[in-house]
């Protein structure tokens, strides 16, 4: 009751209110029009994982179809993949004869996605190494230091309560008290190095340990930390 | 006045570890050499400095007073009834913290620097304005921690606010000198692993000792009659502050109140090497 009178101030009750949301799509990347080939190419997929695909909504991208055709059968398309569980809800990319064909099949023409145009091609032209970030103060209690994109060395120590942040590796030159997170982009190669390892939180890619979890025999150690598949190692450094 | 006049912060994140007591005993210290010295409480509604000196039934006038322009320093400033050369500048009772602008403490030091050559900020408990503020403009700080783990880290946390957002931090200069004084230790305890021994504590915060101040039912009884324990010399605590302040006029003195320890708490919780 106390909902209904919230939203139904007027005296004629709203029908719908429209807003903006995020959803996660997949996408279809079609590399040549030949609909015979694509759905022996589904039909092999869907069998690998029957159901896998039942409701999912899809965005087909043209960009990687080279060939253009006039009036190409999106219709087929769509029916075919909704044979298979999939519901096409748009498309993208392609030659403008293709979209034109997209738009007449009744499928509306989404706009190129931000990660796929503007970080991904500057990445090819231009590998600029990434950039090390350098601490030489301890890292007190509450205090959080970053590295985006690269590596981050701290030259003395990590306190507890504080927490470091990389994209890249970690180093630590002194003991790590604190929290250290490695590749928190998801980089699974990333690792922590450091000369004691007394912390509360270690993780790399998402994966974390916490303190209870380390053993009594990697403690005050000096170490260093990967991923093992889904597993965090802890190998001593030996000198 | 041929040196410039330098700020101390007595600071320590966390309440109750002795912050009051050192700044009354290390700004007495410093008087009783000779240096002059005030001593300002920036514990702004909790007004404790005046009653730990000795003072607090001449207060008339207080420091937010002098920030609001509604009282000038020379009739704010309380001279000391124990030692020459010594000025309390009390905390107001019924403002809070807020009362502690930037601009006006900045006014305030600026004034006292001409006539003073040590300046000591006792700071209130916590890291919100009123620490904030007795800090920002510090030259050196003297971090005040008890031999217990959540003293320790707080007085960690501090110790990364005085490097990160005093003053000297902001504007790049040379970072404010810190120096460790351990308060309330009992040897005994910290031998038995009862308590965080003086070498645990300094791995864990790595900055250098100034002094240890042992455990002393003196420091209560001293408090309570308004006398800084300082001026108690024969006991274990007003001699430990006697060296304490020996030490930081450059005076090289070992820590007197220490025995050393075989196994610290540390030690025995995690089991190390």
């Amino acid at each position: 009751m106390l909902l209904r009178s919230l939203h139904f101030t007027h005296e004629e009750p709203l029908p719908f209110e429209l807003k903006g949301s995020l959803f996660t799509l997949t996408i279809l990347h079609l590399f040549q029009l030949d609909r015979a080939a694509i759905e022996r190419h589904l039909a092999e997929k869907v069998k690998q994982a029957p159901g896998f695909f039942n409701n999912t909504p899809v965005v087909i991208d043209l960009e990687n179809v080279v060939e253009s055709q006039d009036g190409w059968d999106f219709s087929g398309l769509s029916e075919a993949l909704r044979g298979y569980g999939m519901v096409p809800v748009g498309v993208r990319n392609g030659s403008a004869e293709l979209q034109a064909a997209a738009r007449l099949a009744g499928f509306p023409v989404l706009p190129e996605s931000r990660s796929a145009g503007s970080a991904k091609k500057p990445d090819r032209a231009d590998p600029a190494p990434a950039r090390s970030r350098i601490v030489n103060q301890p890292v007190r209690s509450g205090q959080q230091i970053y590295a985006p994109d690269g590596d981050l060395i701290v030259v003395g120590t990590i306190s507890a309560g504080a927490e470091v942040i990389a994209d890249g590796n970690i180093h630590v030159y002194g003991a790590l008290r604190g929290r250290a997170l490695a590749g928190v982009k998801g980089d699974l190669e990333a690792r922590i190095f450091c000369q004691s390892l007394e912390a509360e939180l270690i993780s790399i890619a998402g994966r974390y340990r916490i303190s209870e979890q380390i053993d009594t025999s990697d403690r005050c150690k000096a170490v260093q930390i990967h991923l093992a598949g889904d597993r965090l190692m802890i190998d001593h450094l030996t000198r | 006045m041929c040196r410039l006049a330098t700020v101390i912060v007595v600071t320590s994140g966390k309440g109750g570890v002795g912050k009051t007591t050192t700044s009354a005993s290390f700004a007495t210290g410093l008087a009783q050499r000779g240096y002059r010295t005030v001593v300002i409480d920036f514990d702004v509604g909790l007004r404790n400095l005046d009653l730990i000196m000795g003072c607090e039934r001449r207060v008339v006038y207080d420091f937010i007073n002098v920030i609001n322009n509604e009282a000038n320093l020379n009739q704010a400033l309380i001279r000391d009834k124990h030692v020459e050369n010594l000025y309390i500048l009390p905390a107001s009772q019924t403002r809070d913290k807020d009362a502690l602008t930037k601009d006006g403490v900045e006014r305030v030091l600026g004034e006292l620097k001409q006539s003073f050559e040590y300046i000591v900020c006792d700071s209130p408990a916590g890291i919100e304005r009123g620490a904030l503020m007795a800090l920002y403009f510090a030259d050196e700080a003297l971090v005040v921690t008890n031999p217990e783990v959540s003293s320790v880290r707080d007085s960690d946390r501090i110790l990364g606010i005085l490097a990160s957002r005093s003053r000297r931090a902001e504007q790049g200069d040379s970072p404010v000198k810190e120096h460790l004084v351990l308060a309330r230790y009992a040897p005994e305890r910290a031998h038995r692993g009862d308590m965080l021994s003086v070498e645990d504590v300094l791995e864990i915060l790595g900055i250098p000792l100034l002094g240890v101040i042992p455990e002393s039912s003196t420091v209560l009884q001293s408090s309570n009659a308004g006398v800084p324990v300082i001026l108690e010399e024969s006991s274990d605590a007003g001699a430990a502050y006697g060296d304490l302040v020996e030490r930081f006029l450059g005076k090289e003195l070992p820590q007197r109140f220490v025995t050393t320890q075989k196994k610290g708490f540390l030690k025995r919780l995690f089991g190390g090497s």
